[in-house]
């Protein structure tokens, strides 16, 4: 085995040298009838050329990944700077462990504390953690935490947040002792509908809302933190668009007590769902509440600066069942591809993709709009994603479209929603050229007269 | 070897209690912060709230460790020390002194009888660290 | 090792790389999009102005592209790595990261498929995860596996949840209040009790014995209360050690009406040597970053792999990937479900590292590298034996346990000896863990470390155990070779400065 750098002979020679004769003996405080018999069931060892030619074949038939695409909904295409990935291969980077000794670490740890301040930059919020899994496993520890800020078990989530994040929020809470109360979103803007907020009372940790939330509408943040705070629960924010940072007000400015994103929107590829990686950022106040991993700066004896894990009393392998949180691993490659993705945009580069994103996406509703039979389902503003009603049935029209047109037109909201058969999202980024966009158009009116007839 | 002044009570979980009238001090002992190391963090509770004897009152933290602190007597907080949470270094440099936790008003002051002397609890410390 | 009169030049820029922020100067730029190609639509027209933000993003950094490759590729200089040399830290498992797997992460088909494309359209992707569930399946010899969870914890929060959802549809109404207690030996990893407190257990502590292992006397008296729900155990545990009574540790915890959970982190032991699922284990996570070599990445990602029996089966994350013919699907019908733990599928990149990682090795090379992986601790632990204390008297499988009772008497202490490895060009082992062992010293070689620099690990370890006799000064000050010294934990915590902010912003504060 050519990772195995000791050869078969060197082997023998140290099993003899610590006193045993067979590799076998090695396993001899394992009770026999508890060792295998016979090898695995597994095939044959490859070469690399039969191993690559495998995975090239199954990513053949991966034909999604082939075409212009407009589906979001939690996972986005957007440009990466070549560097991106060129750095984060850097054997330092990427094969290093969490970086518990500082000393040899500090590649890592300051990258990882460059990753908190953009993350706090972003939010408009004062302290960021190392990172979470992902967007939905942040927003359930989002959850979690404003329980235990607050002393309240009653959290009222809005049905406008994504729905798998909605799911993993349940799961995550169901022996947690927490009540979730369902609110509901306008029919016509697409927004947490005011008058539901009626359920909101001083019981209640937090309201949960996603912004723009899942049907791409953006929501009145500032109003909702407002009333959070008028009966002492905290809002959470989530954001599956991290993107949108560049054009929309940041929630810590509108009144947000915790912040969570996904992060995948920046550099990272879309990797059928993983791995992408979780933002969660607080206030000052709450630091320690903080589930997850913290950086902070320090010094040595000689005055020099450092980083290093810190408040490390929140965590599992100190505080055990009393932690934050169970999590230890987390994503720092990935928050390390994000920090190199923000830093390369900067500030100019965040604010003009964001901005390519809202304009396209306004040309492509518009377009769509004014095609016969087509109307946007919700008039709420808008970033980069809208609900579009067709005069069809959407998966239908969808599925056409990509055998068709080869052009995948969005993602079928009867996926999630048996009430809304002819509704999809659509999202445009600065990916997608307006060739694409016109082909969507057209394609679209081409398909829906055909299937309607 | 560990400062254990004499006017003071000790528990065994290494708290130590100065009575003036129905008012009890509370602080950890020096025994305690040398065993925990640097103290960075100090949580306490907040005046008015009540305990029992031995309950737990809050906690201190180390850079890796968190220990709870139990009170020797039971009563109400009437006042907290708020400056640890600036300087939790306090607890280190002077335990007895600066580095107090609460003021407590004992609702019975009997309790002290059954804590240990400065002569009992050293001798206590010392069958620990064995 | 010792003083020179050759002063070390720090003045150089790969020394002193500051903070971006730092770097930052305005009009750099480090990106170019293609100009806008659609009409554009009036700013208040897209977008309420109270909507926007207004902050123009002030204080993100300003550089070129130029200035980010040389920040980035100075500040990793001054990280160890795998591909550097042996990281021999204890229960993490630090393997080799081949760049094959990394190459096959890339291939375009794969790397750029949206999660929620159709099951038509995303056919290959379903495919490996489908075979490497399969695989897993028979590496464990465990039926039921689902890659949803994203890391180790993740894995374990979801084998517990497994195990709360099937006694509490086994038992009927109530049992949630009846059976609440999970046990955990006093060697676990945090990330156990701190899982099955997520799951809404309660914790109970089981004692090891003075061999090291789960002392059976404790587990009995512990599971006669009737509130056991299960068991969460580590094999090999985390003092190396393979839980030779693990059969009868199951059947006393299933005759209580429990179910025994394994933590997976030491299955770089046993892969193709012995199976949890024969052993009576009824769910187990496992780390396909310690374990199937995906990298690590200075803290993630991970992918945590959740496998059970049959009867757990039904309580599985949604959706399952499964095959009907020729075809992968999705099945989300599954009522007994606890949900789902994350979004989409898992981290898929990883999945497809670790099926690299398990096709290139083929069933004889994973039960060579696990032989090799035993070997190189046993190596280990006969090379240090003469200096080192060892706690317990008994073989260690993939990784040995030491102490620094005998350095102690000299005032030298385990973090003392991590420190002043470094010197010696190595990374430290795991240090004060497991917590029941004073002063530990968890060394974990793996298969991916040859003879030659075992031997140099162990002579650097010799040489501190002198040191720590004769020069003790030298080890309680180290590391003296590295760009910063011990840095102050405590003032840190005490006054955590946990993100840059431009001067005036910082001393306003």
């Amino acid at each position: 085995m050519r990772y195995i750098p000791n050869s078969p002979d060197e082997r023998a020679e140290m099993l003899r040298s610590v006193g045993l004769e067979a590799a076998e003996e090695l396993f001899s405080s394992i009770p026999a009838d508890l060792r295998l018999r016979a090898p695995l069931k597994l095939p044959e060892a490859l070469s690399e050329i039969e191993l690559l030619a495998g995975f090239e074949e199954t990513a053949a038939r991966n034909r999604a990944a082939r075409r212009p695409s407009f589906l979001g909904a939690g996972a986005y295409s957007h440009y990466s700077p070549s560097i991106v990935d060129h750095l984060i291969q850097r054997s330092e980077f990427f094969t290093a462990y969490t970086p518990y000794q500082p000393e040899i670490s500090q590649g890592t740890l300051q990258a990882i504390f460059e990753f908190q301040t953009l993350v706090c930059q972003l939010t408009g919020m004062d302290v960021a953690n190392a990172s979470m899994y992902d967007g939905s496993t942040a927003l359930a520890e989002a959850v979690l935490m404003a329980e235990r800020v607050t002393r309240r078990s009653k959290v009222v989530i809005s049905n406008s947040v994504h729905p798998e994040y909605l799911e993993v929020v349940n799961t995550y809470v169901q022996h947690a002792g927490i009540e979730l109360v369902r609110l509901d979103f306008d029919q016509a803007t697409g927004q947490t509908a005011p008058d539901s907020l009626s359920s909101l009372d001083d019981k209640t940790a937090a309201l949960v809302i996603q912004s723009p939330n899942f049907f791409g509408s953006i929501e009145d943040v500032q109003a909702l933190a407002e009333r959070a705070h008028s009966v002492g629960a905290l809002l959470v924010v989530t954001v599956t668009e991290a993107i949108s940072f560049g054009l929309l007000r940041a929630p810590g400015a509108c009144g947000a007590d915790i912040v969570v994103a996904e992060g995948q929107s920046f550099g990272v590829p879309l990797s059928f769902g993983g791995p992408y990686v979780g933002l969660f950022a607080t206030r000052d106040k709450y630091a320690r509440q903080l589930p997850g991993r913290l950086v902070g700066q320090a010094v040595d004896r000689e005055g020099r600066r450092g980083f290093v894990l810190t408040l490390a009393t929140r965590e599992q392998h100190i505080r055990r069942e009393k932690a934050t949180s169970n999590i230890c691993t987390n994503e720092g490659l990935i928050a390390l591809a994000a920090t190199i993705y923000l830093e390369t945009m900067g500030p100019r580069g965040v604010q003009e993709v964001a901005m390519q994103c809202a304009q396209k996406a306004a040309y492509a509703a518009r377009r769509i709009a004014s095609l016969a039979g087509f109307t946007l389902a919700f008039t709420a503003p808008r970033f980069n994603e809208f609900v579009v009603r067709a005069p069809v049935e959407a998966a239908a029209l969808l599925a056409r479209l990509a055998s068709e047109r080869n052009i995948t037109g969005g993602l079928a909201l009867s996926r999630y929603y048996s009430d809304r058969p002819n509704d999809f999202l659509v999202c445009v980024t600065e990916t997608n050229s307006r060739q694409e966009i016109d082909a969507l158009v057209e394609g679209l009116a081409a398909l829906a007269t055909s299937l309607a007839t | 070897m560990a400062n254990v002044p004499e006017d003071l009570h000790y528990s065994k979980d290494h708290e130590w209690i100065s009575v003036e009238g129905d008012v009890g001090t509370i602080g950890i002992t020096d025994y305690a912060q040398n065993s925990l190391g640097d103290v960075v963090y100090v949580e306490v509770p907040k005046v008015g709230e009540t305990f029992s004897a031995h309950e737990s009152f809050g906690s201190v933290e180390s850079v890796k460790a968190v220990s709870e602190i139990f009170t020797p007597v039971s009563g109400e907080v009437v006042e907290v020390n708020e400056s640890l949470q600036d300087e939790p270094e306090k607890v280190n440099t002077d335990p007895y002194g600066d580095g107090w936790m609460i003021r407590i008003r004992m609702s019975n002051p009997g309790e002290v009888d059954s804590l240990l002397s400065a002569a009992e609890y050293e001798d206590f410390t010392k069958t620990e660290s064995e | 090792m010792t003083s020179t009169n050759v002063t070390k030049v720090t003045t150089h820029p790969t020394q002193n790389e500051a903070l971006i922020f730092e770097r930052s100067q305005p009009g750099r730029v480090g990106y170019r999009l293609p100009a806008l190609d659609v009409e554009e639509t009036a700013l208040d027209e897209l977008l309420p102005e109270s909507f926007r933000r207004d902050d123009e993003l002030r204080g993100m950094p300003e550089v070129s592209e130029v200035d980010v490759v040389r920040h980035f590729t100075r500040i990793s200089t001054w990280n160890y790595s795998i591909d550097l040399g042996l990281y021999p830290l204890g229960s993490c498992t630090m393997k080799y990261n081949s760049r094959l797997n990394e190459r096959v992460a890339r291939i375009a088909g794969h790397a750029n498929l949206h999660p929620l494309a159709s099951e038509a359209d995303a056919q290959g992707a379903l495919q490996v995860i489908y075979e490497l569930q399969e695989h897993l399946s028979e590496i464990t010899g465990l039926a039921g596996v689902s890659l949803q969870p994203a890391a180790g914890a993740h894995g374990e929060m979801t084998g517990v949840m497994l195990i709360r959802a099937f006694i509490d549809a086994r038992d009927g109404e109530g049992a949630s209040a009846r059976r609440r207690v999970m046990l955990i030996p006093d060697s676990a990893h945090g990330t156990n009790p701190a899982s099955a407190h997520l799951s809404g257990f309660n914790v109970k502590t089981i004692r090891s014995t003075a061999e090291g292992l789960t002392d059976l006397d404790h587990l009995r008296e512990l599971c006669a209360h009737g509130d056991i729900a299960g068991l969460m155990l580590t094999n090999p545990n985390t003092v190396g050690l393979f839980e030779r009574n693990i059969s009868e540790i199951c059947r006393i915890v299933h005759e209580a009406g429990g179910l025994v959970y394994m933590d997976g982190a030491n299955m770089n032991a046993l892969v193709g040597v012995a199976r949890p699922g024969d052993m009576g284990v009824d769910v187990i996570h496992l780390n396909l970053h310690k374990t199937f070599s995906t990298p690590h990445g200075g803290g993630g990602p991970g992918s945590g792999p959740c496998c059970c029996t049959r009867e757990l089966e039904p309580f599985l994350p949604v959706p399952r990937i499964v095959r009907e013919g020729e075809t992968y699907k999705l099945d989300f019908n599954r009522p007994q479900s606890i949900g789902r733990v994350k979004a989409f599928f898992g981290n898929f990149g990883m999945m497809l590292r670790a099926l690299s990682y398990i096709q290139t090795h083929g069933s004889e090379g994973l039960r060579e590298a696990t032989e090799a992986a035993v070997l190189n601790a046993r190596y280990i632990a006969h090379g240090l034996a003469p200096d080192y204390d060892q706690p317990f008297d008994a073989p260690p499988m993939h990784e040995v346990v030491f102490t620094d009772k005998r350095q102690s008497r000299k005032g030298v202490h385990t973090l003392d000896i991590a420190k002043r490895l470094i010197d010696y060009g190595f990374h430290p082992m795991t240090i004060y863990f497991p917590l029941i062992v004073q002063g530990a010293m968890l060394i974990e070689p793996t298969e991916s470390v040859g003879r030659q620099e075992l031997d140099q690990f162990i002579s650097a370890m010799r040489s501190i155990a002198r040191e720590a006799l004769e020069q003790p000064e030298l080890v309680l000050n180290a590391p003296h070779s590295t760009r910063i010294g011990r840095l102050d934990e405590a003032a840190a915590a005490r006054k955590p400065v946990l993100r840059w902010k431009p001067r005036e912003a910082a001393s306003a504060a």
